[in-house]
Protein backbone atom coordinates (compact mmCIF):
# COMPACT_ATOMS: atom_id res chain seq x y z
CA UNK A 1 0.00 0.00 0.00
CA UNK A 2 2.62 2.37 0.24
CA UNK A 3 4.26 2.24 -3.37
CA UNK A 4 6.15 5.41 -3.90
CA UNK A 5 5.66 6.70 -6.67
CA UNK A 6 8.85 7.40 -9.21
CA UNK A 7 8.71 9.11 -12.57
CA UNK A 8 12.74 10.05 -12.02
CA UNK A 9 13.68 6.87 -13.95
CA UNK A 10 11.32 7.26 -16.40
CA UNK A 11 12.47 10.50 -17.21
CA UNK A 12 15.67 9.64 -18.58
CA UNK A 13 13.54 7.91 -21.37
CA UNK A 14 11.50 10.19 -22.42
CA UNK A 15 13.27 10.27 -25.96
CA UNK A 16 12.35 6.94 -26.70
CA UNK A 17 8.50 7.85 -25.53
CA UNK A 18 8.92 10.19 -27.98
CA UNK A 19 9.95 8.86 -30.75
CA UNK A 20 7.98 5.72 -30.05
CA UNK A 21 4.95 8.01 -29.75
CA UNK A 22 6.15 9.98 -33.48
CA UNK A 23 5.85 6.33 -34.70
CA UNK A 24 2.27 5.84 -33.66
CA UNK A 25 1.13 9.03 -34.96
CA UNK A 26 3.00 8.26 -38.27
CA UNK A 27 1.58 4.94 -38.58
CA UNK A 28 -2.00 6.03 -37.60
CA UNK A 29 -1.47 8.26 -40.30
CA UNK A 30 -0.62 6.06 -42.97
CA UNK A 31 -3.21 4.15 -42.28
CA UNK A 32 -5.66 6.30 -42.54
CA UNK A 33 -5.00 7.38 -45.50
CA UNK A 34 -4.41 4.16 -47.30
CA UNK A 35 -7.40 2.69 -45.10
CA UNK A 36 -9.78 5.28 -46.49
CA UNK A 37 -8.45 4.40 -50.43
CA UNK A 38 -9.20 0.94 -49.36
CA UNK A 39 -12.58 1.59 -48.04
CA UNK A 40 -13.74 3.58 -50.84
CA UNK A 41 -12.62 1.00 -53.58
CA UNK A 42 -14.79 -1.37 -51.54
CA UNK A 43 -17.70 0.84 -51.04
CA UNK A 44 -18.01 1.45 -54.76
CA UNK A 45 -17.63 -2.13 -55.24
CA UNK A 46 -20.46 -2.91 -52.88
CA UNK A 47 -22.51 -0.23 -54.67
CA UNK A 48 -21.41 -1.48 -58.41
CA UNK A 49 -24.07 -3.41 -60.69
CA UNK A 50 -21.61 -6.27 -61.08
CA UNK A 51 -22.25 -9.21 -58.89
CA UNK A 52 -18.71 -10.59 -58.79
CA UNK A 53 -17.56 -7.18 -57.76
CA UNK A 54 -20.37 -6.62 -55.04
CA UNK A 55 -19.53 -10.26 -53.55
CA UNK A 56 -15.72 -9.89 -53.56
CA UNK A 57 -16.51 -6.57 -51.47
CA UNK A 58 -18.88 -7.97 -49.50
CA UNK A 59 -16.25 -11.04 -48.91
CA UNK A 60 -13.41 -8.86 -47.65
CA UNK A 61 -15.53 -6.61 -45.64
CA UNK A 62 -16.89 -9.29 -43.36
CA UNK A 63 -13.41 -11.33 -43.44
CA UNK A 64 -11.58 -8.15 -41.92
CA UNK A 65 -14.90 -6.83 -39.93
CA UNK A 66 -14.96 -10.26 -38.24
CA UNK A 67 -11.33 -11.48 -37.33
CA UNK A 68 -9.70 -10.12 -34.00
CA UNK A 69 -7.08 -7.57 -34.94
CA UNK A 70 -4.53 -9.37 -33.56
CA UNK A 71 -5.34 -12.46 -34.81
CA UNK A 72 -4.96 -10.62 -38.65
CA UNK A 73 -1.18 -8.91 -37.75
CA UNK A 74 0.24 -12.25 -36.51
CA UNK A 75 -1.67 -14.12 -39.92
CA UNK A 76 0.01 -11.43 -41.96
CA UNK A 77 3.28 -11.73 -40.56
CA UNK A 78 3.77 -15.45 -39.71
CA UNK A 79 1.46 -17.05 -41.77
CA UNK A 80 1.40 -15.10 -45.22
CA UNK A 81 4.91 -15.80 -46.09
CA UNK A 82 4.00 -19.80 -45.74
CA UNK A 83 1.18 -19.62 -47.98
CA UNK A 84 2.69 -17.02 -50.63
CA UNK A 85 6.85 -16.99 -49.97
CA UNK A 86 6.26 -13.31 -49.81
CA UNK A 87 7.52 -12.16 -46.75
CA UNK A 88 6.41 -8.70 -45.27
CA UNK A 89 8.62 -6.78 -42.51
CA UNK A 90 7.25 -6.04 -39.25
CA UNK A 91 6.58 -2.52 -40.29
CA UNK A 92 5.17 -3.19 -44.09
CA UNK A 93 2.74 -6.08 -42.44
CA UNK A 94 1.37 -3.86 -39.72
CA UNK A 95 0.45 -1.40 -42.53
CA UNK A 96 -1.17 -3.70 -44.56
CA UNK A 97 -3.22 -5.70 -41.86
CA UNK A 98 -4.11 -2.03 -40.31
CA UNK A 99 -5.19 -1.01 -43.61
CA UNK A 100 -7.05 -3.55 -44.31
CA UNK A 101 -8.81 -3.68 -41.34
CA UNK A 102 -9.80 0.18 -41.21
CA UNK A 103 -10.53 -0.22 -44.73
CA UNK A 104 -13.50 -2.54 -43.47
CA UNK A 105 -14.78 -0.57 -41.30
CA UNK A 106 -14.50 2.64 -43.68
CA UNK A 107 -16.27 0.92 -46.50
CA UNK A 108 -19.41 0.10 -44.72
CA UNK A 109 -19.42 3.85 -43.34
CA UNK A 110 -19.12 5.14 -47.06
CA UNK A 111 -21.47 2.95 -48.54
CA UNK A 112 -24.06 3.84 -46.13
CA UNK A 113 -23.27 7.25 -46.46
CA UNK A 114 -24.12 7.02 -49.66
CA UNK A 115 -27.29 5.21 -49.65
CA UNK A 116 -28.56 7.49 -46.96
CA UNK A 117 -29.01 9.99 -49.45
CA UNK A 118 -32.58 10.04 -50.46
CA UNK A 119 -33.11 8.83 -54.30
CA UNK A 120 -34.78 11.27 -55.29
CA UNK A 121 -31.80 13.53 -55.51
CA UNK A 122 -30.36 11.57 -57.66
CA UNK A 123 -33.56 11.23 -59.99
CA UNK A 124 -33.62 14.86 -59.58
CA UNK A 125 -29.68 14.91 -60.82
CA UNK A 126 -30.54 11.93 -63.75
CA UNK A 127 -34.23 14.09 -64.73
CA UNK A 128 -31.21 17.13 -65.69
CA UNK A 129 -29.20 14.94 -68.03
CA UNK A 130 -26.56 13.95 -65.90
CA UNK A 131 -24.77 10.76 -66.21
CA UNK A 132 -24.73 8.40 -63.08
CA UNK A 133 -21.23 8.99 -62.34
CA UNK A 134 -21.63 12.91 -62.62
CA UNK A 135 -24.44 12.56 -60.23
CA UNK A 136 -22.86 10.36 -58.10
CA UNK A 137 -19.51 13.38 -57.90
CA UNK A 138 -22.16 16.56 -57.95
CA UNK A 139 -25.08 15.43 -56.17
CA UNK A 140 -24.67 12.32 -54.01
CA UNK A 141 -21.21 12.46 -52.66
CA UNK A 142 -21.14 16.38 -51.05
CA UNK A 143 -23.85 15.28 -49.14
CA UNK A 144 -23.19 11.88 -48.35
CA UNK A 145 -19.06 13.01 -46.95
CA UNK A 146 -20.47 15.69 -44.99
CA UNK A 147 -22.72 12.49 -43.18
CA UNK A 148 -20.04 10.55 -43.39
CA UNK A 149 -17.52 12.41 -41.24
CA UNK A 150 -17.90 12.00 -37.74
CA UNK A 151 -18.49 8.34 -38.11
CA UNK A 152 -14.80 8.26 -40.23
CA UNK A 153 -13.12 10.20 -37.68
CA UNK A 154 -14.48 8.27 -34.95
CA UNK A 155 -13.58 5.09 -36.82
CA UNK A 156 -10.06 6.76 -37.33
CA UNK A 157 -9.33 7.48 -33.20
CA UNK A 158 -10.35 3.57 -32.93
CA UNK A 159 -7.25 3.00 -35.42
CA UNK A 160 -4.97 5.49 -33.47
CA UNK A 161 -5.48 2.95 -30.86
CA UNK A 162 -5.17 -0.08 -33.10
CA UNK A 163 -2.06 0.51 -33.54
CA UNK A 164 -0.53 -0.36 -30.68
CA UNK A 165 -1.23 -3.91 -30.93
CA UNK A 166 1.86 -3.58 -33.68
CA UNK A 167 4.05 -3.45 -30.86
CA UNK A 168 3.57 -8.05 -30.97
CA UNK A 169 6.04 -7.48 -33.67
CA UNK A 170 8.39 -5.49 -32.33
CA UNK A 171 7.57 -2.37 -34.32
CA UNK A 172 8.90 0.51 -32.44
CA UNK A 173 5.65 2.42 -31.53
CA UNK A 174 4.54 3.78 -28.50
CA UNK A 175 3.43 0.86 -26.37
CA UNK A 176 6.54 -1.06 -27.76
CA UNK A 177 8.94 1.37 -26.11
CA UNK A 178 6.94 1.38 -23.22
CA UNK A 179 7.29 -2.28 -22.80
CA UNK A 180 11.44 -1.78 -23.15
CA UNK A 181 11.45 1.29 -21.16
CA UNK A 182 9.47 -0.46 -17.93
CA UNK A 183 11.36 -3.64 -18.68
CA UNK A 184 14.80 -1.51 -18.17
CA UNK A 185 12.84 0.20 -15.18
CA UNK A 186 10.97 -2.36 -13.42
CA UNK A 187 8.83 0.73 -12.77
CA UNK A 188 5.26 -0.72 -15.22
CA UNK A 189 3.21 1.40 -13.18
CA UNK A 190 4.99 4.28 -13.81
CA UNK A 191 5.47 3.94 -17.49
CA UNK A 192 2.54 2.40 -18.51
CA UNK A 193 0.71 5.43 -16.69
CA UNK A 194 2.48 7.68 -19.10
CA UNK A 195 2.01 5.37 -22.12
CA UNK A 196 -1.60 5.56 -21.47
CA UNK A 197 -1.65 9.60 -20.80
CA UNK A 198 0.74 9.95 -23.96
CA UNK A 199 -2.30 8.17 -25.97
CA UNK A 200 -5.13 10.14 -24.42
CA UNK A 201 -3.49 13.52 -25.05
CA UNK A 202 -2.99 13.32 -28.46
CA UNK A 203 -6.69 12.01 -29.10
CA UNK A 204 -8.72 14.48 -26.98
CA UNK A 205 -8.19 17.48 -29.26
CA UNK A 206 -9.67 15.23 -32.28
CA UNK A 207 -12.53 13.85 -29.91
CA UNK A 208 -13.07 17.52 -29.60
CA UNK A 209 -13.19 17.77 -33.19
CA UNK A 210 -15.43 15.12 -33.88
CA UNK A 211 -17.78 16.45 -31.26
CA UNK A 212 -17.83 19.84 -33.19
CA UNK A 213 -18.35 18.18 -36.27
CA UNK A 214 -21.26 15.90 -35.17
CA UNK A 215 -22.99 18.71 -33.77
CA UNK A 216 -22.68 21.22 -36.44
CA UNK A 217 -24.26 18.23 -38.90
CA UNK A 218 -27.33 18.31 -36.41
CA UNK A 219 -27.87 21.80 -36.69
CA UNK A 220 -27.51 21.57 -40.94
CA UNK A 221 -30.34 19.22 -41.09
CA UNK B 1 -43.73 14.31 -87.15
CA UNK B 2 -46.38 17.21 -86.12
CA UNK B 3 -46.63 15.78 -82.55
CA UNK B 4 -43.70 16.53 -80.05
CA UNK B 5 -44.78 13.44 -78.13
CA UNK B 6 -45.38 10.60 -78.93
CA UNK B 7 -45.97 7.44 -76.95
CA UNK B 8 -46.68 3.94 -78.92
CA UNK B 9 -47.53 0.48 -77.04
CA UNK B 10 -45.40 1.68 -73.82
CA UNK B 11 -45.43 -1.75 -71.32
CA UNK B 12 -43.97 -1.70 -67.97
CA UNK B 13 -44.09 -4.24 -64.92
CA UNK B 14 -42.34 -4.27 -61.89
CA UNK B 15 -41.80 -8.39 -61.34
CA UNK B 16 -45.34 -9.56 -61.67
CA UNK B 17 -47.15 -6.36 -61.39
CA UNK B 18 -48.00 -5.08 -64.35
CA UNK B 19 -48.55 -1.36 -64.68
CA UNK B 20 -48.68 0.21 -68.12
CA UNK B 21 -50.46 -2.33 -70.56
CA UNK B 22 -50.38 -0.41 -74.11
CA UNK B 23 -50.35 2.69 -73.76
CA UNK B 24 -50.28 5.51 -76.70
CA UNK B 25 -50.12 8.58 -76.55
CA UNK B 26 -49.63 11.47 -78.69
CA UNK B 27 -49.33 15.00 -77.54
CA UNK B 28 -49.08 18.17 -79.95
CA UNK B 29 -46.56 21.14 -79.80
CA UNK B 30 -47.74 23.57 -77.24
CA UNK B 31 -50.16 20.91 -75.90
CA UNK B 32 -50.91 20.92 -72.29
CA UNK B 33 -51.90 17.42 -71.13
CA UNK B 34 -53.51 16.61 -68.12
CA UNK B 35 -53.20 12.76 -66.64
CA UNK B 36 -55.51 12.04 -64.03
CA UNK B 37 -56.39 8.98 -62.18
CA UNK B 38 -56.77 7.29 -58.69
CA UNK B 39 -53.59 6.60 -57.02
CA UNK B 40 -51.74 3.31 -58.43
CA UNK B 41 -53.06 3.74 -62.14
CA UNK B 42 -49.57 4.09 -63.05
CA UNK B 43 -49.36 7.73 -64.18
CA UNK B 44 -46.09 8.33 -62.46
CA UNK B 45 -44.38 5.53 -64.01
CA UNK B 46 -45.66 6.71 -66.96
CA UNK B 47 -44.02 10.19 -66.69
CA UNK B 48 -41.11 8.49 -65.65
CA UNK B 49 -40.87 5.94 -69.00
CA UNK B 50 -40.95 8.97 -70.68
CA UNK B 51 -37.53 10.49 -68.89
CA UNK B 52 -36.48 6.79 -68.71
CA UNK B 53 -36.23 7.08 -64.97
CA UNK B 54 -38.18 3.80 -65.53
CA UNK B 55 -37.19 1.67 -67.78
CA UNK B 56 -39.75 0.54 -70.24
CA UNK B 57 -40.55 -3.18 -71.37
CA UNK B 58 -41.94 -2.05 -74.46
CA UNK B 59 -43.35 -0.06 -76.89
CA UNK B 60 -41.49 3.03 -78.23
CA UNK B 61 -41.27 7.11 -77.14
CA UNK B 62 -40.09 9.64 -78.76
CA UNK B 63 -40.38 13.23 -77.56
CA UNK B 64 -38.82 15.70 -80.30
CA UNK B 65 -36.15 14.15 -82.84
CA UNK B 66 -35.31 11.39 -80.08
CA UNK B 67 -36.65 8.28 -80.60
CA UNK B 68 -36.35 4.52 -78.69
CA UNK B 69 -37.89 1.32 -78.93
CA UNK B 70 -37.92 -1.11 -76.17
CA UNK B 71 -38.18 -4.75 -75.76
CA UNK B 72 -38.18 -6.97 -79.02
CA UNK B 73 -34.53 -7.29 -78.98
CA UNK B 74 -34.24 -3.70 -79.49
CA UNK B 75 -30.64 -2.44 -77.63
CA UNK B 76 -31.29 -0.42 -74.56
CA UNK B 77 -29.57 2.44 -74.36
CA UNK B 78 -26.88 3.95 -73.31
CA UNK B 79 -26.09 5.81 -69.73
CA UNK B 80 -24.54 8.67 -72.49
CA UNK B 81 -27.30 8.62 -74.88
CA UNK B 82 -29.61 7.85 -71.77
CA UNK B 83 -28.59 11.01 -70.00
CA UNK B 84 -28.88 13.28 -73.09
CA UNK B 85 -32.54 11.95 -73.78
CA UNK B 86 -33.66 13.55 -70.33
CA UNK B 87 -31.87 16.34 -70.58
CA UNK B 88 -34.69 17.11 -73.12
CA UNK B 89 -37.01 16.79 -70.85
CA UNK B 90 -37.89 18.86 -67.91
CA UNK B 91 -38.80 17.35 -64.91
CA UNK B 92 -40.72 18.39 -61.76
CA UNK B 93 -41.21 15.81 -58.66
CA UNK B 94 -43.68 16.16 -56.06
CA UNK B 95 -41.01 16.50 -53.25
CA UNK B 96 -39.16 19.10 -55.02
CA UNK B 97 -35.64 17.42 -54.66
CA UNK B 98 -34.21 20.45 -54.39
CA UNK B 99 -30.27 19.65 -53.95
CA UNK B 100 -29.85 20.85 -50.61
CA UNK B 101 -26.21 21.45 -50.40
CA UNK B 102 -26.80 24.06 -52.87
CA UNK B 103 -28.13 27.73 -52.85
CA UNK B 104 -31.57 28.49 -55.26
CA UNK B 105 -29.29 29.96 -57.87
CA UNK B 106 -26.49 27.08 -57.93
CA UNK B 107 -29.75 24.57 -57.92
CA UNK B 108 -30.79 26.61 -60.98
CA UNK B 109 -27.08 26.73 -62.94
CA UNK B 110 -26.78 23.31 -61.93
CA UNK B 111 -28.18 21.58 -65.24
CA UNK B 112 -26.66 24.15 -67.41
CA UNK B 113 -22.99 24.55 -66.25
CA UNK B 114 -22.85 20.41 -65.83
CA UNK B 115 -24.55 18.84 -68.33
CA UNK B 116 -24.03 21.82 -71.07
CA UNK B 117 -20.69 22.80 -69.78
CA UNK B 118 -22.31 26.41 -69.84
CA UNK B 119 -19.88 28.65 -68.52
CA UNK B 120 -20.65 29.93 -65.40
CA UNK B 121 -21.37 34.02 -65.64
CA UNK B 122 -23.48 32.87 -68.60
CA UNK B 123 -25.85 30.58 -66.53
CA UNK B 124 -26.07 32.43 -63.50
CA UNK B 125 -27.41 34.91 -65.90
CA UNK B 126 -30.18 32.90 -67.02
CA UNK B 127 -30.98 31.33 -63.47
CA UNK B 128 -31.54 34.27 -62.68
CA UNK B 129 -33.65 35.36 -65.64
CA UNK B 130 -35.59 32.25 -64.44
CA UNK B 131 -36.18 32.96 -60.80
CA UNK B 132 -37.56 36.21 -61.01
CA UNK B 133 -39.65 34.91 -63.34
CA UNK B 134 -41.18 32.55 -60.75
CA UNK B 135 -41.22 35.24 -58.35
CA UNK B 136 -38.03 34.55 -56.29
CA UNK B 137 -35.43 36.97 -57.34
CA UNK B 138 -35.06 37.56 -53.42
CA UNK B 139 -34.38 34.49 -52.85
CA UNK B 140 -31.58 33.69 -55.12
CA UNK B 141 -28.78 33.20 -52.47
CA UNK B 142 -30.56 31.35 -49.59
CA UNK B 143 -30.16 27.56 -49.20
CA UNK B 144 -33.78 25.32 -49.79
CA UNK B 145 -34.04 24.72 -46.50
CA UNK B 146 -34.79 28.34 -46.11
CA UNK B 147 -37.60 27.96 -48.11
CA UNK B 148 -41.82 27.32 -48.09
CA UNK B 149 -43.13 24.52 -50.06
CA UNK B 150 -44.15 26.54 -52.57
CA UNK B 151 -41.07 28.18 -52.74
CA UNK B 152 -39.07 25.11 -53.56
CA UNK B 153 -41.79 23.44 -56.56
CA UNK B 154 -40.68 27.31 -58.46
CA UNK B 155 -37.24 26.87 -57.83
CA UNK B 156 -37.62 23.08 -58.50
CA UNK B 157 -39.75 24.36 -62.04
CA UNK B 158 -37.01 26.75 -62.47
CA UNK B 159 -34.28 24.45 -62.43
CA UNK B 160 -36.29 22.47 -65.25
CA UNK B 161 -36.62 25.16 -67.45
CA UNK B 162 -32.51 26.40 -67.13
CA UNK B 163 -32.27 23.15 -69.56
CA UNK B 164 -34.47 24.48 -72.04
CA UNK B 165 -36.57 21.02 -72.56
CA UNK B 166 -39.06 20.45 -75.28
CA UNK B 167 -41.50 19.33 -72.90
CA UNK B 168 -42.09 19.96 -68.99
CA UNK B 169 -43.43 16.71 -66.79
CA UNK B 170 -45.15 17.06 -63.47
CA UNK B 171 -46.19 14.87 -61.36
CA UNK B 172 -48.15 15.81 -58.28
CA UNK B 173 -46.55 18.72 -58.32
CA UNK B 174 -48.69 20.59 -55.61
CA UNK B 175 -49.71 17.24 -53.29
CA UNK B 176 -47.50 17.68 -50.92
CA UNK B 177 -47.80 21.53 -50.53
CA UNK B 178 -50.11 23.67 -47.78
CA UNK B 179 -53.69 24.83 -49.54
CA UNK B 180 -52.52 27.70 -49.52
CA UNK B 181 -48.83 27.19 -51.05
CA UNK B 182 -51.01 25.59 -54.18
CA UNK B 183 -51.64 28.67 -56.00
CA UNK B 184 -48.62 29.87 -56.24
CA UNK B 185 -47.10 26.80 -58.16
CA UNK B 186 -50.12 26.32 -60.21
CA UNK B 187 -49.59 30.07 -60.98
CA UNK B 188 -46.42 29.28 -62.75
CA UNK B 189 -47.67 26.26 -64.31
CA UNK B 190 -50.33 28.55 -65.88
CA UNK B 191 -48.20 31.04 -66.88
CA UNK B 192 -45.86 28.26 -68.76
CA UNK B 193 -48.76 26.99 -70.43
CA UNK B 194 -49.66 30.30 -71.80
CA UNK B 195 -46.43 30.64 -73.51
CA UNK B 196 -46.52 27.53 -75.66
CA UNK B 197 -44.64 24.94 -73.70
CA UNK B 198 -45.84 21.49 -74.18
CA UNK B 199 -46.54 19.56 -70.89
CA UNK B 200 -47.73 16.64 -69.20
CA UNK B 201 -49.48 17.12 -65.71
CA UNK B 202 -50.24 13.91 -63.41
CA UNK B 203 -52.59 15.88 -61.11
CA UNK B 204 -55.88 15.81 -58.79
CA UNK B 205 -56.78 19.53 -58.68
CA UNK B 206 -59.47 18.67 -61.21
CA UNK B 207 -60.55 22.36 -61.92
CA UNK B 208 -56.88 23.56 -62.86
CA UNK B 209 -56.75 20.60 -65.74
CA UNK B 210 -60.30 22.14 -66.73
CA UNK B 211 -59.05 24.95 -66.92
CA UNK B 212 -55.33 25.06 -68.00
CA UNK B 213 -55.56 21.96 -70.32
CA UNK B 214 -56.32 21.31 -73.76
CA UNK B 215 -56.78 17.70 -73.48
CA UNK B 216 -57.55 15.31 -70.12
CA UNK B 217 -56.47 11.66 -69.92
CA UNK B 218 -58.02 9.36 -67.79
CA UNK B 219 -56.09 6.43 -66.92
CA UNK B 220 -56.71 3.11 -64.19
CA UNK B 221 -54.74 -0.44 -63.87
CA UNK B 222 -52.81 1.07 -66.39
CA UNK B 223 -55.10 1.67 -69.47
CA UNK B 224 -55.87 5.06 -70.51
CA UNK B 225 -59.30 4.28 -70.20
CA UNK B 226 -61.01 7.83 -71.81
CA UNK B 227 -59.48 10.93 -73.23
CA UNK B 228 -60.05 13.71 -75.00
CA UNK B 229 -60.84 17.64 -74.57
CA UNK B 230 -60.49 19.15 -71.15
CA UNK B 231 -63.54 20.23 -70.63
CA UNK B 232 -65.35 17.46 -71.72
CA UNK B 233 -63.99 14.54 -70.39
CA UNK B 234 -64.35 16.55 -66.87
CA UNK B 235 -67.78 17.71 -67.39
CA UNK B 236 -70.13 14.98 -69.42
CA UNK B 237 -67.29 11.89 -68.96
CA UNK B 238 -68.21 9.06 -71.11
CA UNK B 239 -66.70 5.90 -68.97
CA UNK B 240 -68.25 4.90 -65.94
CA UNK B 241 -64.93 4.42 -64.22
CA UNK B 242 -64.18 8.34 -65.04
CA UNK B 243 -67.54 9.21 -63.64
CA UNK B 244 -66.63 7.71 -60.28
CA UNK B 245 -63.31 8.92 -60.66
CA UNK B 246 -64.47 12.45 -60.92
CA UNK B 247 -67.20 12.05 -58.33
CA UNK B 248 -64.90 12.07 -55.15
CA UNK B 249 -63.67 15.84 -56.13
CA UNK B 250 -66.59 18.53 -55.54
CA UNK B 251 -64.73 21.30 -56.47
CA UNK B 252 -65.58 21.21 -60.44
CA UNK B 253 -66.23 23.82 -62.83
N1 LIG C 1 -40.11 0.90 -58.53
C1 LIG C 1 -41.23 0.18 -58.32
N2 LIG C 1 -41.15 -1.11 -57.93
C2 LIG C 1 -42.27 -1.86 -57.73
N3 LIG C 1 -43.50 -1.41 -57.89
C3 LIG C 1 -43.67 -0.14 -58.28
C4 LIG C 1 -42.54 0.73 -58.51
N4 LIG C 1 -43.01 1.94 -58.88
C5 LIG C 1 -44.35 1.84 -58.88
N5 LIG C 1 -44.75 0.61 -58.53
C6 LIG C 1 -46.14 0.13 -58.47
O1 LIG C 1 -46.74 0.41 -59.69
C7 LIG C 1 -48.08 0.80 -59.51
C8 LIG C 1 -48.32 2.15 -60.19
O2 LIG C 1 -47.60 3.11 -59.48
P1 LIG C 1 -47.53 4.63 -59.93
O3 LIG C 1 -47.08 4.72 -61.33
O4 LIG C 1 -46.72 5.34 -58.92
O5 LIG C 1 -49.06 5.07 -59.84
P2 LIG C 1 -49.67 6.52 -59.65
O6 LIG C 1 -48.62 7.54 -59.88
O7 LIG C 1 -50.80 6.57 -60.63
O8 LIG C 1 -50.19 6.57 -58.24
C9 LIG C 1 -48.35 0.83 -58.02
O9 LIG C 1 -49.00 -0.37 -57.66
C10 LIG C 1 -46.96 0.88 -57.44
O10 LIG C 1 -46.95 0.23 -56.19
MG1 LIG D 1 -47.84 8.99 -58.60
Amino acid sequence: MSYTWNFDIVWGYRWILLSGTAVTIGLTIAVIVFGLVAGLVAAIAQLSRSPVLRWMSWAYIEMFRLTPLLVLLLWFYYALPIVTGIKLDALTASIVTLTLYGGSFYAEIIRGGIVSIDSGQSEAGMALGMTPARVMRRIVLPQAIKRMIPPLMNQSIIQFKNTSLVSVLAVPDLLYQGQVAAMDTYRALEVYTIVAAIYVVVLLPLTVVVKRAEKRLAQSN
Amino acid sequence: MSYRIEVTGLRKSFGTLTVLRDISLKVEPGQVVALIGPSGSGKSTLLRCLNLLVMPEGGQVRIGGDCFTFGGGSKMPGTKEQARFRSNTGMVFQHFNLFPHMTVVQNVMEGPVSVKGMPKREADAIARKLLAKVGLSDKVDVFPNKLSGGQKQRVAIARALAMEPEVMLFDEATSALDPELVGEVLGVMRDLAAEGMTMIIVTHEISFAREVADRVVFMRDGVIVEEGPAREVIDTPQQEATRTFLSHFHNRG
